[in-house]
Parts: structure tokens; sequence; C-alpha cells
């Protein structure tokens, strides 16, 4: 469970173009809940993702992960964290180009120094299970946008986290493959996983596997609604 | 002879550490003032950002100083032939009066580096950071350190003139020949072996006590850097001799030299391994252990004490094999 | 401990991988890298080959040689001056010395002959015998038989039975000298009896040796005193000074390489500087990213060391430095035909690493560090 609480974001603090992206935000996400953050663009939705993921520290404010404090820890600490906690689906994949779909899928374990063999083995399982099975050695830029997400989201998961966290996971795709990154959801939601998503998307909030959508303006909260699940 | 390679390669590295060192110590001045580890303002997150380019500047300097302080003795043994007098390092180092006290300038900066690089990596292990206000203390009184190198050095190497008639190991290290270096040769030799092994077993009791309380490690440091003096006060008097097979020959360079299977290195390695990390943990001890280094802290000061256990034990070792391998008899 | 392994293999396996998609950057910088270390081992293997042969010529050479002039040039001397040299006061002796070159026809190669000097007893040599340095029977096929067969000047043939062959310790010593007995000299060279190349004081004590010359001029009118220590120092004073202008000029080209070096550091491309964001993204931290940087420049920098310097072994000691010789070809008007022994020095190797690695790893720290602090989030824009 993530709180937190009266957090704030400020970009170029100290300089003529600082600017709060989040403006004291307090609110709770976990408990195997998928959640959707929703709000015009510019309203400080992926800053707050970076918050919740401990991408990025507040500025002020706390940030609590099953009660201990986090938001002061040094980077070492934070990403130590991180690392095992959540796993990250971005909106341009962001995969590295040149690597395999395999390495690629390995690469937050690399800090870690497990065996090799058996993180290969891990990393061919998870790609396997999202229907990638036969790609796993080929080089990334070959691979189309709906199986480039997959490898994503196979990368995020390598670490086995409790949190996926993604922004605007399906602005890149078309609608079949929307639908298959619901199902992918679903799956992961059904083994317990907390998924944190920010949307522009109705066919995201309106789906039927999301429990809470929450509305963000000019940094702040200004909704939370029980999703099409819940209701 | 400033235009001697190995000269300019030393001055190179001293210059960049001098450089390293004030700069990071400006940096440490402001950090000390201005650290707050658990804010998230810019200015904290620039300050964390910074300490990783001073730690990795700093395991640079560490390198560099080590390898510097090699080349500084093997090129003062290879620049003998031009002095009239000097037969090894001790002749070139004698040239004029700044040779020796940069020598142990230099190698006083090396221990000061080595005992920040454990403090920084101890610092590293607590959530909070615990020692990075004392570290980076450290880090600012090692710079006159470094400045004192810099310029002891220069003026060594400046002041070199091939016309100087020095005197060399045969000269300064003769027990009758007055000075320091006379008196560490003229050391009983069985006193010196006490001191040597007799050392050992006050250090392997001490790091029981240093195993469990911090007055032990205290103590444990101050009889590393003790021991570090009588262990290379033990090498000039006993060691050297029964290495060299030669009664009066008291020189800790001869030693480093290939005709001795550079023997020299294997007693001086282990030496520094041990005293550093000996200090490295007294350094660690002078302030009560940071809650936050409760759990981490107290299996690194074992491999610590462990280190330099090793260290010493194989600086014995050594020391006695070359006693038993010699064909020297000095007592009976 | 063996996640630490594991970990850094880990890294590694990155690290080759991010070079390997960057070649030509790479190969650039390890080009450049590769050139400067070999010329600056070039020129310090070279000059300390050099500075060994003469240091070990020097330490078997007379205090003083004794050279006649005629009209500005050297000629032989007369034997007849040896009386009043050996009776000033210091002068432990004076001897005749008979030496000079036999160029061989048949092979282009020139010969080192040598009258050993009588206080010499190991290398005593009898009338029709020889001893050869170790250069002469690569040039020279001696046989089983132990033959030396030489034409002499005038065109006779001599034969020698070679006696003994020199080890090799300094090839200028000893490989292509040839010592033969002084009455087979003469006769190869025409020589009369009474002359001599040169000739040799051995002086007590090295402080007299101003006083000693003085003297000895006015003994010897029209000649020439070398004394071992000018030799040195003209020995030093032309390597030293010719290293050290060519050391001047390559500190320039370190510097630039310094600045190239940084250039391309710091000048990350747009698609390395996502990767590290990336990377930093998914779980690693900025102590990982400086790992992997760290290797990248220890791959660079040991690989175009280990290259350079086995490069600049081969070019000194087996193509006789060949591309440096128009600028430290000094020493050749005293020893026209000159190879070097192999020798390395692990004191010279350390410091050429320290002129070549210390100001890559320097120049490239900022850079990389800075790389390495790209924040998590920016992947996210
Ligand atoms: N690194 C930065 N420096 C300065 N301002 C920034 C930075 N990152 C984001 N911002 C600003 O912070 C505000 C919130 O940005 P954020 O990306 O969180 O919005 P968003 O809700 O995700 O928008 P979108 O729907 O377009 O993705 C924006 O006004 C943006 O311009
Ligand atoms: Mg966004």
């Amino acid at each position: 469970m993530i709180e937190l609480q009266d957090v704030t974001k400020v970009y170029n603090e100290g300089r003529q173009n600082a600017f709060a992206a989040i403006r004291g935000v307090g609110i709770t996400v976990g408990n195997d809940l998928t959640a959707v953050f929703k709000g015009p663009s510019g309203s400080g939705k992926t800053t707050l993702l970076t918050l919740i993921g401990c991408l990025a520290r507040p500025t002020s404010g706390r940030v609590t992960l099953n009660g201990e404090t986090i938001s002061g820890l040094p980077e070492k600490f934070l990403t130590e964290i991180r690392r095992k906690t959540f796993g990250f689906v971005f909106q341009r994949f962001n995969l590295i180009r040149g690597l395999s779909a395999r390495e690629n899928v390995m690469l937050p374990a690399y800090p870690l120094g497990l065996d090799h063999a058996a993180l290969t083995r891990r990393a061919d399982e998870l790609l396997d299970h999202l229907g990638l099975g036969s790609k796993g050695g080929l080089s990334v830029e070959h691979l189309s946008g709906g199986e480039a997400q997959r490898v994503a989201i196979a990368r995020a998961l390598v670490n086995d986290p409790e949190y996926v966290i993604a922004d605007e996971p399906t602005a890149n795709l078309d609608t079949k493959l929307t639908a298959q990154f619901l199902d992918i959801v679903r799956t992961l939601r059904a083994e317990g996983k907390t998924v944190i998503m920010t949307s522009h998307d109705p066919r995201i909030w309106q789906a039927d596997i999301v429990d809470r959508v929450i509305t963000l303006e000019d940094g702040l909260l200004t909704a939370d609604e029980r999703g099409a699940h819940a209701a | 002879m400033i235009f001697h390679p190995p000269i300019l390669a030393i001055l190179l590295a001293s210059t960049l550490s001098l450089v390293t060192l004030v700069w990071a110590s400006g940096f440490a001045a402001r950090l000390v003032r201005k650290w707050d580890v658990a804010s998230g303002h810019a200015g904290q997150i620039a300050l964390e950002k910074r300490t990783y380019l001073v730690s990795t500047a700093l395991v640079f300097v560490l390198a560099l100083e080590a390898v510097s302080l090699i080349l500084f003795t093997e090129n003062a043994e290879r620049m003998s032939v031009l002095f009239v007098g000097a037969m090894c390092a001790i002749g070139t180092l004698n040239v004029n009066a700044y040779g020796f006290p940069a020598l142990i300038l230099k190698v006083a900066l090396f221990f000061g580096a080595a005992v920040w690089l454990i403090v920084n990596h101890a610092d590293g292990l607590g959530r909070d950071y615990p020692l990075t206000r004392f570290k980076y203390g450290l880090l600012i009184a090692l710079s006159p350190l470094v400045v004192a190198v810099a310029a002891v050095q220069f003026a060594y190497f400046y002041n070199l003139r091939a016309d100087v008639i020095t005197s060399c190991c045969s000269r300064v290290f003769v027990p009758n020949a007055g000075g320091l270096e006379a008196d560490l040769s003229s050391l009983d030799p069985a006193f010196a072996l006490g001191l040597l092994f007799g050392g050992l077993g006050v250090i392997a009791v001490l790091a029981l006590a240093a195993l469990r309380w911090r007055a032990g490690r205290l103590a444990y440091a101050a009889v590393s850097l003790v021991y570090f003096a009588a262990g290379i006060s033990a090498v000039i008097s006993v060691v050297s001799p029964y290495i060299y097979e030669q009664f009066h020959h008291h020189c800790p360079f001869c030693i480093l030299k290939p005709e001795y299977g550079y023997i020299g290195y294997w007693l001086y390695l282990p030496l520094f391994v041990g005293t550093s990390a000996g200090l490295g943990l007294g350094a660690l001890s002078l302030k009560r252990t940071p809650a936050s280094l409760q759990e981490a802290l107290p299996p690194f000061r074992r491999r610590l004490i462990l280190t330099s256990l090793a260290g010493f034990g194989l600086f014995g070792a050594v020391a006695l094999t070359a006693i038993l391998r010699s064909n020297l008899i000095m007592f009976g | 401990m063996i996640r630490q392994v594991a970990r850094q293999r880990y890294l590694i396996d990155f690290t080759l991988a991010s070079m390997m998609r960057r070649k030509v950057k790479n190969v650039v910088l390890f080009g450049v890298y590769f050139l400067i270390v070999f010329v600056l081992a070039s020129v310090m293997l070279f000059g300390s080959a050099i500075r060994r042969e003469a240091a070990l010529l020097l330490a078997n050479a007379p205090e003083v040689t004794v050279q006649k002039l005629v009209m500005g040039r050297h000629d032989m001397i007369s034997g007849e001056h040896l009386e009043a040299l050996s009776a000033i006061r210091g002068v432990r002796r004076a001897e005749g010395r008979l030496w000079g070159y036999l160029f061989d026809r048949g092979n282009g190669a020139n010969y080192t002959m040598m009258v050993p000097p009588a206080s010499d007893t190991t290398h005593a040599v009898g009338p029709g015998e020889a001893i050869v340095g170790s250069g002469i029977d690569r040039v020279k096929t001696i046989g089983r038989n132990e033959y030396l067969f030489l034409i002499a000047p005038s065109g006779r043939f001599f034969k020698f039975t070679v006696k003994e062959r020199l080890p090799e310790g300094s090839g200028l010593v000893a490989a292509d000298l040839v010592l033969i007995s002084e009455a087979d000299y003469r006769a190869l060279f025409d020589l009369p009896d009474g002359v001599y190349t040169d000739l040799a004081l051995s002086i007590r004590n090295e402080k007299e040796v101003a006083t000693i010359l003085g003297k000895a001029a006015k003994a010897v009118p029209n000649s020439r005193f070398v004394t071992r220590s000018s030799i040195a120092r003209t020995y030093e004073s032309i390597f030293t000074w010719r290293e050290g202008v060519l050391l001047a000029l390559l500190g320039a080209a370190i510097l630039s390489f310094a600045i190239l070096a940084f250039d391309k550091a710091s000048g990350l491309s747009a698609e390395e500087r996502r990767e590290i964001g990336i990377l930093k993204a998914v779980g690693w931290e900025t102590s990982d990213v400086l790992t992997s940087k760290f290797w990248e420049g220890a791959l660079i920098s040991l690989g175009a060391f280990l290259i350079g310097l086995i490069a600049a072994y081969a070019h000194v000691f087996f193509f006789q430095a060949g591309l440096l010789e128009p600028v430290l070809k000094g020493w050749a008007v005293l020893y026209p035909d000159f190879r070097l022994t192999p020798h390395i020095d692990p004191l010279q190797v350390t410091t050429l690493a320290f002129f070549t690695i210390v100001p890559y790893t320097a120049a490239t720290i900022i850079p990389i560090w800075r790389a390495a602090i790209t924040d998590p989030d920016t992947v996210m824009r």
C-alpha cells in the first residue's frame, strides 16, 4: 500500500521557470486494485505516477510504502525498493534498440547479479506467457507495436513486482491491441498485482477491470470514483 | 630533472589529486552546511548527485596515489645511478631535505584516502547516509595533506641536482651514524623481532576486543599505526639483513628490487592493507554507531578487522619466511 | 561476493553490447588512443634502450681517451706517448687501443673489429683466433667447424678459429663485435707497428681528471681528450633533450586526446542519453551506470594501451624504430650500426600508463558522471 501525504512536486525549483506540477496531494493506492488517473493534458498525471512509483522524490510531503516512509531515502535505497516493488510500462515502450527482446526483459535484473541461467529462463517464461515465445532472440527494432509493448510488460514483470505502473499504455495502440492490453491487465489483476495507469482513453477508464478512477486537474485531485468493475 | 618522464608522471598525479581534493573540499564545505538527507528539495538532490562524483573522483585519487607511491620509490631506485654516492632509493631520497618528508607525506595521504573510502563505504550502508557530514569533514581535513604532498614533492624534484654527493643505505643505516635511520638500524635485533612477532600477538588480542567494544576498536586502530611503524623498523633492523644475507645492510628499499624477488612488495603491500583497514576501523569508531547502521555496520567492521588481521598476518608470515630461508645467522 | 561478481559480469556484457552498437565512435577513439600510446611508447622504449646500451658501454670505457687530430680529423696515434702518459701522477695505466670497422661486402654487414686490451684477461685471444659477438652468427654462418672468414680491405683472405661466442647481453657492445689478436689486426688492416686507434688512460681518482688532462695535453700535442663523463653527459643531453622535445610535443597530443575523450564522453547522442534514462527508470542506480561506463573506459584504455605497447615494442626492437629515426638519430653519429636489445621496464610501462590512462580517465570522469545522474523520470516525457 502506497500512501502519499500532502505531496508536492516543483519542477525547476529555485529558478525563474519553477512550476508546481503537483500541489499538495494526499492519496492511498494499492490493495489489489486497478486504478486509473485521468485528467487534461498537463494536469500532472505522469508526475504523480513518478511519485507513486518512486521514480522521483517529492519536493515536500511524505510517501510511505506499507507504512514505511520512503520519501526521504537517498537514490540508492529508493532504487532498491523501486526495483523490487514496481514495474513500469511507458507510453513509448522505451526498449533498448540493438538488444534482443530477451535481453531487454532481463535488463532490470542486471544490477541484482542473479544467476544467468535462471534469469534467462524467467525472461523466456514471461515472454512465452505473453505470446512472444518465439521472439525472444529477435532484436527489438524488428517487433511490431503490440509486440514491443508486450516485451515492455514482460520487462516490467521480471523482478516480480507488486505494482505495475503504466503511463498512457494504449496511446499508441489500435482498438484490437487495446483490448489485448486490457486482457493482460486482467490476468495481472487476477494474479494479485496492483495496476496503476494514467489514460486519456475512455476505453480504459470504462473497462470492466478498473476499480477506481481518479481525476486530476492542475496538480490537484478533483474526483475519486469507483470504476466499472467496482460498480 | 623535472623533465624525467616518471617524475612528470608523479607530478601529474599529484596535480590531479590536488585539484580534485581542493575542489572536493570546496564542495564538502557547502555540503556540511546544507546536507539534509530527508529533503526532496532541488538543492539536496543536486548535492546528493554530486556525492557520486566525489566518491568516484576519490577512488581515482586513491588509485593514483597508490601507483604514484610505487612509482616514487621505484623511480628513486632507478635514479640512484645519477647521483654520486647513491646506490638505491635512499641515496636519491637523501639528495635534498625534501625526499623523505615527501615519502612520508605520500604514505600519509595514501592512508587518508583509504580511510576516507572505507568511511564512504560504511556511509552507503545506512539508509540515511548517517556518516555523510563526518565523511566530508574528513575530506576537508585531508586537503591540507594533499597540498603538502604536492608542495614537498615538487620541492624535492625541483631541487634534485645531479652534482650533489649524497649518502646511501650503506652509510645512512649504519648503527653509529647518528639520526633516526641509525637508531632504527641499531635497534637490537632481538627486540625488533619481539616487536614484529609480539606485536602480532597484541594485535590478535586487540582484534577480539575490537569485535566487542568501541574502545577496543579505537585501540586497535592506534596499534595498527604503531605496528606499521614497528613493522618498518623491524624490516630495517632485522628482516632486511636476513634478506640480503649481510649483517650490516639495513635498507628498506633494496628489498623491492628484482634481485630479491620483489619480496619487499610482499612485505609492504599486506602491511599497508592491514594498516589501512585498521585505521578505517578506527575512523568508523570515532563516533557512536548511528541508529541506521546498527545492523549493517557490525558485519562490515568484522570484515575490516579480518582484512586487517590477514594483512598483518601475511606481513609477519613473509618476514618469517624470509628469515627462515636466509643463510645469515644473527643469533646463536 | 558472488552476486557482486555476477553483477559486474552483467554490466560488462551490457557495456560490450552497447559499445558494439556505437562502433564508429569507439573505433575512432580507440584508434587515436592507440596512436598516442604507440608513439609515446616508441619514444620511451627507444630512449631507454639507447641509454641502457650507452650505460653498458660506458661502464667499460676508460676514464680518458686520447685521440690524435690531423687537420681536425681523427687519425692513428703513435704508441710512443704511452710512456709519458703513464708517468703522469694519478694515471694508473695507459694503453693503446686498436679498434675499427670492417665492412663485409658479402652480406653488407659492418663488424666492429677490436683487439682486447691486455688488461682484459678473460677475453685474451691468440693469433688466428677470434671471439665473436652474437650478431655475427646471424649474418655469417660460422657453422660447426667454427671458422670465421674475413676479407681484408686489401682483398686478402683471413681465416680465424672461433674461440668463443659472446653472450647476448647488450646488442651495442657485443652483437657485431669481433675480437682478434693485435698481430692479426695489424695484418688485416695493413697497420704499421706502434700506432693505435687511440690511447686509453685509466685513472685512479675521478676527481683528478682535470689536472691530469692539463699535464697530458702538454705531453701529447695535437690531440683531443675525451673523458668518460663528457661522453656520458653528451649521451644524456642528446637523448634527454630530444626525448624532452618529443615528449613536449606529445604532451600537446595527449592534451588534445584528453579533449577528444572529454568531447566523446560528454557529447552523448540523444540515443545514448535515452538509453541511460531507460536503464535508470527500469531499476538501475547511478552507480550501476557509472560502473558500466567505467568498464567501457577500461576496455578502451587497456585495449588501446596493450596493443599500442606491443606495437611500439615491435617497432623499436624488430624494426629499429624506423619511424622515429629522423628525430632521434643523434646517436648514430657516434655508433653507425646500432641494434637495440629488447628490454622492457615495469617502471617505464607504469609511467606510460600514467601519461595515457590517467589523462583519459580524468577527462572522462565528469562527462560520465553527468550521464549517469540522468533522472529516471526523463523517459516518461
Ligand atoms: N521536467 C520538467 N520541467 C518543467 N516542467 C515540467 C517537467 N515535467 C513536466 N513539467 C510540467 O508539469 C506539468 C505536468 O506534467 P505531466 O507530464 O505530469 O502532465 P500529464 O498530466 O501527464 O500530461 P499529459 O496528459 O499531456 O501526459 C506540465 O505542465 C508540464 O509542462
Ligand atoms: Mg503524461
